[in-house]
């Protein structure tokens, strides 16, 4: 029904509302389409089934990246050591084009779950990686000194003093690796697992109102992940440090 | 002392990665016109026709390469006819193209009969008339109810295919699609995204034929021999006019469509009847002239040079044009 | 009615035209294992041309189009603080929208092509130049603005010739993570016939060559105006180097 093209129509309000309820519709109960021999798109169900598949991966992927970077950064950060390359990693991390990495690691090793998790992984490394390391290096030297007066192993300051402060920064960077990786698990069907971007990529089949559907989804789940995290942040910072609001 | 080493070699760095990036742009920047001047000196069965120069045609092609071919051999032969061309390739999926052609963006671009009546028309797979004639006409009619119309077919055609390895082929017996009938429960099928959904694909399969599989995996359609390669498909989505099918013979088969769910669909080129009044004759007549070379050996062939041998559609298309006498 | 356009119908390919192929005589590209062909890089590197000057469009106009919107809100909400918070807000819900996602929604409105990828790269990068131009003022000292207000100066004097340079370093740091993400994410716009590096990517999606090409050229470009930002930073803040040495 919309149209695309350089149509002056296009800005005025009634096709904006009339695609807006065709997408909510689309979410909330199965369609017709011309291409599936009677058997009906989109619906709840649906819905939910793609949505749950990139939760999984982006959940891996977020694992996966977590259990990689923290221990290097903190250890790094503990010992303030390797700036440079927590650093390097984190700026050129950014700078890695998402769109090739999933097809070369498609081309080359395979795809699906697994395959495309660890693909997710390296963009999730770098931003995870570079803000533990900043979050307890920037520890202040004090408190740090404080605990070896009192007694404390390396680790126990680690875990009780230059963590719990650093927790701001180190959620800073797994946000960041969070919308980097929902983000790209959107395509993730041109490799082997069915995400959101089924819909958004195959209007033949979920027609126009079907991929402002998956767009309107997607944009959904990227906004829960962050408020889910940042929800866990709030729990994970001790009270004390709460009052300072970040 | 310091700053000034570190501020020189910052500056060389970025210098360099930016200036790689820039000699590469540079390099080539080669045009999406194509040639305006006419291709018709010395031999060559299309001469321009400076009528043709008034009017202004932009050919679009779906989302892959076979498409991207065929854009271009109408795209070039066109412009020797004396029209003024652009080409506006790998638009999408089909709803995307005929979207294009329905606002204005592109004057045309090359459909299969067969994914018309299915796609636009909501025609069962059953339903597509075997032959190309047939397809034509009924697909033509519908589209003309819409202020479209369509040109008449390519001798080639083109079908979607479940293909396999050939040592795949060999250890459970299988040459029809039907002999996957108990069978294919322990076996994974690989396909486009939209495959999944479709009645001339999966869902076809799975109800034309009753075939359950043990998993579908949606890969994009650049992938389909790929994951046959790597062993992650035991099935995969293919094309009966896939090069790798002739080149490769020893490694993939396709199955037999027994139960004939995949309709096979000979090209025929979409465009508004307004376009078609204002380019003047030449239009359709370029078009179908220049396609009456599109055997299937020869789409093959193109196919092969573009998906095998990585030429570009505007390459491959060049040659066939110029092979076929229709260029100079 | 015949036309002069068409003579004669010819119509069949000559001789040669199609060749017999066979698993063993498949050239470089051609074959699924290897994984880079330099001679074939090397002769088919310019047709990476055009779609590296339509990445390099993408990218300069869509960040220029961000900063200009998120300078001006940042002038907009530094004397009126109570627009921070929701501007922060709302810059933020648009930067955790994943573009491919914006595409998509802007597409309806806006058609399809550069266009709508130019807008939604462009959203992206407004909450992180934003933010850190809304860092960057704040982080002026208040002595240093006092004592411009002694010399005489009024407020948007000090805003012109103290607080921007000052927070020149946190605008430009902004800038240069809005870039480089923007050169990264600009290979997506190919699924919204934007096309940039990623339609490369996407027609050749099982060549590796190919991959290894474009997703190197985009990698170099977006560290390539990493360091050029950074470079930019260091020429703006004379005063931060001289301090060093």
């Amino acid at each position: 029904m919309a149209t695309a093209g350089g149509d002056v129509s296009q800005l005025l309000p009634q096709p904006l509302l009339a695609s807006i309820e065709g997408a909510i519709e689309f979410i909330f109960s199965p369609q017709t389409s011309n291409v599936t021999g009677g058997k009906t798109v989109g619906g709840i169900d649906q819905v939910v089934e793609l949505t749950l598949n990139q939760v999984e991966l982006s959940v891996f992927a977020i694992g996966l990246s977590l259990l990689v970077a923290l221990p290097i950064g903190l250890y790094l950060g503990h010992r303030g050591v390797g700036e440079w390359f927590a650093l390097t990693i984190g700026s050129a991390g950014r700078a890695v084009p998402e769109l090739a990495l999933i097809a070369l690691m498609a081309t080359l090793i395979g795809v699906g779950v697994l395959n495309l998790t660890i693909a997710l992984a390296v963009l999730g490394v770098p931003p995870i990686l570079a803000n533990t390391f900043v979050g307890v290096h920037q520890v202040d030297r004090a408190s740090v000194d404080a605990g070896r007066g009192i007694g404390m192993t390396e680790f126990e300051i680690l875990r009780k003093v230059e963590v719990p402060l650093a927790i701001p920064t180190i959620f800073a960077g797994v946000r960041g690796a969070a919308i980097a990786i929902v983000a790209t698990a959107t395509i993730a069907p041109i490799a082997g697992v069915l995400t959101l971007g089924d819909f958004i990529l195959n209007p033949s089949i979920y027609g126009n109102d079907g991929v402002l559907a998956g767009a309107i989804v997607v944009a959904l789940l990227a906004l829960a992940f962050e408020f889910s995290l940042a929800g866990l942040q709030r729990l994970l910072t001790s009270p004390g440090l709460r009052l300072k609001a970040t | 002392m310091r700053t000034k080493k570190t501020r020189l070699r910052t500056a060389v760095a970025m210098l360099f990665a930016l200036a790689l990036t820039l000699g590469v742009a540079a390099c080539g920047s080669s045009d999406d016109d194509t040639d305006t001047t006419a291709g018709g000196e010395g031999g060559g069965a299309i001469v321009a026709n400076p009528d043709n120069g008034k009017v202004s045609l932009t050919i679009g092609s779906k989302n892959f390469p076979e498409q991207e071919i065929l854009g271009e051999i109408y795209a070039q032969a066109l412009a020797a006819a004396g029209y003024k061309v652009k080409s506006d390739l790998n638009l999408g999926s089909e709803t995307v193209a005929l979207r294009s052609v329905k606002s204005g963006q592109i004057s045309g671009y090359p459909e299969y009969a067969s994914t018309a009546l299915t796609s636009f028309f909501g025609k069962e797979p059953e339903d597509v008339p075997a032959d190309a004639q047939g397809a034509y006409e009924e697909a033509k009619a519908e589209f003309e109810k819409e202020g479209l119309t369509a040109f008449p077919p390519t001798p080639f055609a083109s079908a979607n295919a479940v293909g396999t390895l050939k040592t795949t082929a060999e250890k459970y017996d299988l040459e029809n699609i039907s002999d996957l009938e108990g069978v294919s429960e322990k076996l994974t099928l690989y396909g486009s995204p939209e495959c999944r959904q479709r009645i001339d694909c999966l869902a076809g399969l799975e109800e034309l034929y009753g075939l359950k599989f043990k998993s579908f995996k949606p890969v994009d359609i650049g992938l389909r021999y790929t994951v046959l390669e790597k062993g992650q498909a035991d099935l995969s989505i293919l094309f009966t006019t896939d090069p790798q099918l002739a080149a490769e013979k020893d490694k993939f088969v396709i199955l037999e469509d027994d139960q004939e769910v995949f309709p096979a669909g000979n090209v025929i080129f979409v465009t508004k009847q307004s376009t078609v009044e204002e380019a003047g004759p030449d239009y359709e007549e370029t078009i179908v002239q220049v396609q009456e070379g599109l055997t299937l050996p020869v789409m093959q062939e193109l196919d092969a040079r573009v998906e095998l041998e990585k030429q570009t559609p505007k390459e491959a298309a060049a040659a066939y044009l110029k092979s076929a006498g229709y260029t100079g | 009615m015949t036309s002069p356009a068409l003579l004669g119908a010819v119509g069949e390919v000559g001789k040669g035209f199609i060749q017999e192929r066979n698993s063993d005589t498949l050239p470089c590209q051609a074959d699924t294992s290897k994984v880079f062909c330099w001679d074939w890089a090397r002769e088919n590197i310019d047709r990476y041309g055009t779609p590296t000057v339509q990445h390099l469009e993408l990218v300069v106009i869509s960040v220029l189009l961000g900063f200009a919107v998120a300078f001006a809100l940042a002038l907009l909400s530094h004397r009126r603080r109570w627009l921070q918070p929701p501007l922060l807000a709302t810059t933020g819900v648009l930067f955790t929208i994943p573009s491919v996602a914006f595409f998509f929604l802007l597409e309806p409105f806006t058609g399809r092509g550069r266009d709508t990828a130019i807008v939604a790269l462009g959203i992206y990068t407004l909450q992180i130049i934003y933010r850190n131009t809304m860092v960057g003022l704040a982080n002026v000292p208040e002595s240093v603005k006092d004592a411009a207000r002694g010399m005489g100066l009024t407020d948007r004097q000090i805003l012109w010739k103290v607080e921007l340079p000052l927070a020149t370093p946190e605008i430009v740091t902004g800038l240069q993570i809005a870039t480089v993400s923007t050169v990264a994410i600009a290979t997506l716009a190919v699924f919204v016939g934007g096309g940039g590096l990623g339609v490369p990517m996407k027609t050749g999606i099982d060549f590796s060559t190919n991959l290894i090409i474009a997703g190197g050229i985009a990698f170099l470009m977006a560290i390539g105006f990493g360091l050029l930002l950074l470079g930019a930073q260091r020429l703006l803040t004379p005063w931060r180097r001289r301090a060093a040495t």
